[in-house]
């Protein structure tokens, strides 16, 4: 069996969904953070199996682009935790649905 | 890539990073849900080891198996009141149509395409090197940007949850 790109493509495919559905459908305010999170790590994996599937000599840029991702995400956690802190210390919940305070 | 070890390896490592990753959707309890996200994200830090990355699957480790979940946990744990339900609002029926639609058009448009690919046998050299120097010459600016999001991040983070004097 030889494994080909649309492989990890597709296992790239499965984690976003699910991590699409987790960001849509949780209620706890981390929970959303974390399909967030598993969305990033999809769409890493695909620039990582595209890097491999191309001449070696072109490898490194979706390396390159995968650090970069890698370095926002975790100042998006930070930041996103840190407001998840904040907003329960001013409203005593962090549950999406009761956090309707920018609505008009 | 058809050795039978890659293939093995290959079907192992995204069997637990989907399984693991749907263990976050049907978990009751949100702690467990973190714990199965740790596990997801070393998955997909052994499928960049079968890809020949070998720095982003450290970093990959470090970061998110790392650094992210503690910080997740954190966040948890200085939430108390908040019952440790992981339940669905009410986006859950939209939310999983969507979602479907979304990963199967994926799926569909990576399976169809054409992508012209190069599968020499490159081994496993180390990157690292190759992607410090393309750090500092060819992607600098994005570098220094980078250096100062994640400044800007930490001090923000910092100033956030400090409690008023």
């Amino acid at each position: 069996m030889e494994l080909t790109v649309e492989y990890f493509l597709t296992v790239s495919a499965a984690l976003f969904a699910i991590g699409l559905y987790v960001a849509l459908s949780k209620r706890n305010a981390v929970g959303v953070l974390m399909g967030v999170e598993l969305m990033l790590n999809s769409v890493n994996l695909t620039f990582i199996a595209f890097s491999r599937f191309t001449p070696a000599d072109n490898q490194i840029t979706g390396h390159v682009f995968a650090l970069f991702v890698i370095t926002v995400a975790a100042a998006e956690a930070a930041i996103a935790l840190a407001l998840a802190v904040v907003i329960y210390r001013l409203r005593r919940t962090v549950n999406v649905d009761e956090l309707n305070l920018l609505r008009w | 890539m058809d050795d039978l070890g890659i293939v093995i390896a290959f079907w192992t490592l995204s069997g637990l990073t989907v399984g693991s990753a749907l263990l976050i959707v049907v978990t009751r309890n949100i702690f467990h849900a973190v714990l199965a996200l740790i596990v997801s994200f070393l998955g997909v830090a052994g499928l960049y080891v079968l890809l020949s990355a070998d720095f982003i699957a450290v970093a990959q480790v470090l970061v998110y198996a790392g650094a992210v979940s503690v910080l997740m946990l954190f966040a948890l744990m200085l939430t108390p009141r908040q019952a440790r339900n992981n339940a669905a609002n009410y986006l859950e029926i939209p939310g999983l149509l969507l979602s479907l639609v979304i990963g199967g058009l994926i799926t569909v448009a990576a399976v169809s395409t054409d992508w012209a690919e190069v599968d020499d046998d490159r081994g496993f050299d180390a990157t690292s090197r190759l992607i410090g120097e393309a750090l500092i010459d060819k992607w600098v600016l994005p570098f220094e940007i980078a250096a100062v999001i994640l400044l800007v991040a930490m001090v923000g983070a910092i100033m956030l949850v400090r409690e008023d004097q």
